[in-house]
């Protein structure tokens, strides 16, 4: 498949260069010592950890998820791939290769976090690991069809988390209201209509995206 | 036998308050050698982007037909090649796996063969598992051939073709363009004399030039 | 020229009346408003607050509209007009949030409590506003009108998830919210008669000042964009 095999050229290039994850990694720690040397000796309340760890999550995201569409208009490849692939085929290459990303950022993320957070217990981890996926998802579709309009602008860096951050706001609200939930409760009933909102999101989303990347990618 | 048309009416483009070129026609159909000349500046970059579909024009229709059906914008990708100095492969891999991943990018297959012909045909042969990085740009530009012909393509477009080779490299351009042209549309966009000899017509883009200011 | 002179006389009554006539219990008179439960003087600001409120979303809505027409024409005066509304409502935006923050300092005690409708304003305003920076940061215009129109598109798709979903979810502040036993809906049913009629005199008077004003903003966008057009 066409898009599968952009996705594999994209990993191969990330494997033998490593510009990216080094950064990321790097980034990931970064952003984890900034919190935890802000709090110093305090005790945070749950809720708050829960919070917090989505802030790590969505400043991680603006770091690494760029770089798909970036990398190629920097280095005037953006032709190259116009030559040989539909838009279509393009986006959803871009968006494998960015939700593997965010699968593997944000699983990293959580571990590091659990482990260096003791306020963040998860009572009920079904309900966090459903939110965690359907979440996951929705970043990665949103932050890859900006991060093509931020592509063929200036100042990418700075516009990137500007642009993204009105558009991920409702899945964020949602999922930091869902860990609010996984922490507290061990039933599910609270929480479908919240379920029911990622799914919404996710799929509301990637129709949008799928139909007007045409636009942002032609010139 | 199987053919591709082109055809390109009423031209326009106009970049923010610059109007490159205005009302050009052009169309070719089935096979043969056409020329698009103009000084630096002329447009002819912007008029192969434009007739290729990578960029749309201010005013006027381009359609693509093979066979007589009309091909859509999202597949005409792989009926096309294209050489030009601004298009860039990636130079963390090998030639060979630029190739590779293009190839399954396209969806299309191609025979060992055929790759090795390309290679040896335009003399990158020993230095096809070298990365890109240390290719001279004549290499690249020998390399950027090769991308361009792998998947068999109906219509060629070169954009100075001969920029950064040297005289065996041009002589191998100018074989396999008129080999080509025997089933194919060959397009070719340059100042070069030599170039623009070997077509059979040649467009002016200057003859489209039309620097009165528009009065509305 | 005449719309201009009724525009002027109706939205001066209606600031008159929305801010001089007097609260009271029992209302008597024509100009007197009646009481309303937990809400006492402050509710005259509804006057003024809903119908920005109101047209900021209308602006978003106007804006996309005709983005999604620009999408399909390509006519740069479609993507003209999506500019001015976008920046009608990025005023209006702020005007509903500063008087949305001025209410409920008087009614809950805070400017901001994170309410979902205080939120969804907040959410608003920070999409006019990476609007706003994203068409500065792009040079070519044609690029720059479907950048802008893509994203003012996929941020109108978010907007429902806001304003329906997250009020019904989340507990508020705000009346006519889940939690709300005091006001209700304060339009429907408290509201007597003059005070509903104020209300929609004042809705239509900034209606029309926004088409006005749109109208007039683009024109002269318009109208610029043509002048540097002719100074090759």
């Amino acid at each position: 498949m066409s898009a599968y095999a952009l996705f594999k050229k994209d990993l191969a290039s990330e494997l033998r260069t490593r510009y990216a994850i080094n950064s990321l990694v790097m980034f990931i720690v970064v952003t984890i010592s900034v919190i935890l040397f802000s709090i110093g000796n305090e005790k945070i309340s749950d809720f708050l950890s829960g919070g917090l760890f989505w802030v790590v999550i969505f400043f991680s995201a603006m770091s690494g998820l760029s770089r798909a569409f970036v990398s190629e208009e920097e280095r005037g490849t953006t032709l190259t791939l116009q030559l040989i692939a539909s838009p279509t085929t393009i986006f959803s290459g871009k968006l494998l290769f960015n939700l593997i990303l965010v699968f593997a950022m944000n699983i990293v993320i959580a571990a590091l976090y659990s482990t260096l957070f003791e306020a963040f217990v998860i009572k009920n981890v079904s309900l966090f690991l459903y939110a965690f996926i359907l979440g996951n998802i929705g970043i990665a579709i949103a932050s890859t069809l900006i991060a093509s309009i931020i592509a063929k602008a200036s100042s990418k860096g700075t516009l990137y988390p500007v642009l993204s951050f009105p558009i991920l706001l409702p899945l964020m609200l949602t999922l930091i209201d869902l860990t609010k939930q996984a922490m507290d409760t061990t039933t599910f009933s609270s929480s479908y209509v919240e379920l029911a909102i990622l799914g919404c999101y996710d799929v509301v989303m990637i129709a949008a995206s799928f139909m007007l990347f045409d636009f942002i990618w032609k010139d | 036998m199987s053919s591709f048309e082109l055809q390109a009416e009423n031209i326009s483009k106009v970049f923010g308050r610059r109007l490159i070129f205005k009302d050009v026609d052009f169309s070719c159909k089935g096979n043969g050698i056409y020329g698009i000349s103009g000084p630096n500046g002329s447009g002819k970059s912007t008029f192969l982007k434009i007739i290729t579909g990578i960029i749309s024009p201010t005013k006027g229709k381009v359609t693509h037909y093979f066979d007589g059906k009309l091909i859509e914008s999202e597949d005409l990708h792989n009926f096309i090649g294209f050489v030009a100095p601004y298009v860039i492969l990636y130079d963390e891999f090998t030639a060979v796996e630029n190739i590779h991943f293009f190839s399954k990018i396209r969806g299309i297959n191609f025979t060992q063969e055929k790759l090795d012909f390309l290679f040896q045909h335009f003399g990158l042969f020993d230095r096809k598992n070298d990365l890109v990085k240390g290719y001279s740009s004549g290499m690249k530009q020998r390399l950027k051939f090769i991308f361009a012909l792998i998947h068999s393509p109906k219509i060629l477009f070169f954009d100075e073709p001969t920029s950064n080779l040297d005289n065996s490299g041009k002589e191998k351009v100018y074989q396999t363009v008129k080999e080509e042209s025997q089933n194919n549309i060959v397009i070719i966009a340059s100042n070069e004399d030599s170039d623009l000899a070997i077509c059979s017509s040649v467009l002016e883009l200057q003859d489209f030039k039309n620097s009165k200011t528009d009065n509305k | 020229m005449i719309w201009k002179i009724v525009l002027f006389l109706l939205l001066a009554f209606v600031s008159v009346a929305g801010i001089a006539f007097p609260i009271v219990v029992k209302p008597e008179h024509w100009y007197e408003f009646p009481m309303i439960m937990g809400l006492g003087e402050n509710a005259k600001i509804i006057f003024f607050h809903v119908p920005t409120a109101w047209l900021t979303v209308i602006a978003f809505f106007m804006s996309t509209v005709y983005s999604v027409k620009y999408l399909r024409n390509k006519d740069l005066v479609d993507d003209i007009k999506a500019h001015s509304a976008a920046q009608i409502g990025m005023v209006f935006c702020i005007l509903a949030t500063i008087t949305g923050a001025v209410w409920a300092k008087f009614a809950w005690g805070s400017y901001w409590s994170w309410d979902p409708r205080q939120t969804s304003i907040f959410a608003l305003l920070l999409i006019y506003g990476a609007l706003f920076a994203l068409r500065s940061a792009v040079e070519v215009e044609e690029k720059r009108a479907a950048l802008s129109a893509v994203y003012s598109i996929i941020a109108f798709v978010t907007v429902p998830f806001f304003i329906f979903i997250m009020p019904r979810i989340m507990r508020g502040l705000h009346p006519g919210s889940a939690d709300d036993t005091n006001a209700g809906t304060v339009v429907n049913f408290k509201m007597n008669g003059n005070m509903l009629l104020i209300f929609f005199l004042s809705l239509i008077g900034f209606t029309i000042l926004y088409y006005w004003m749109w109208y007039v903003g683009y024109k002269s966008m318009l109208y610029k964009e043509k002048l540097n057009k002719q100074y090759h």
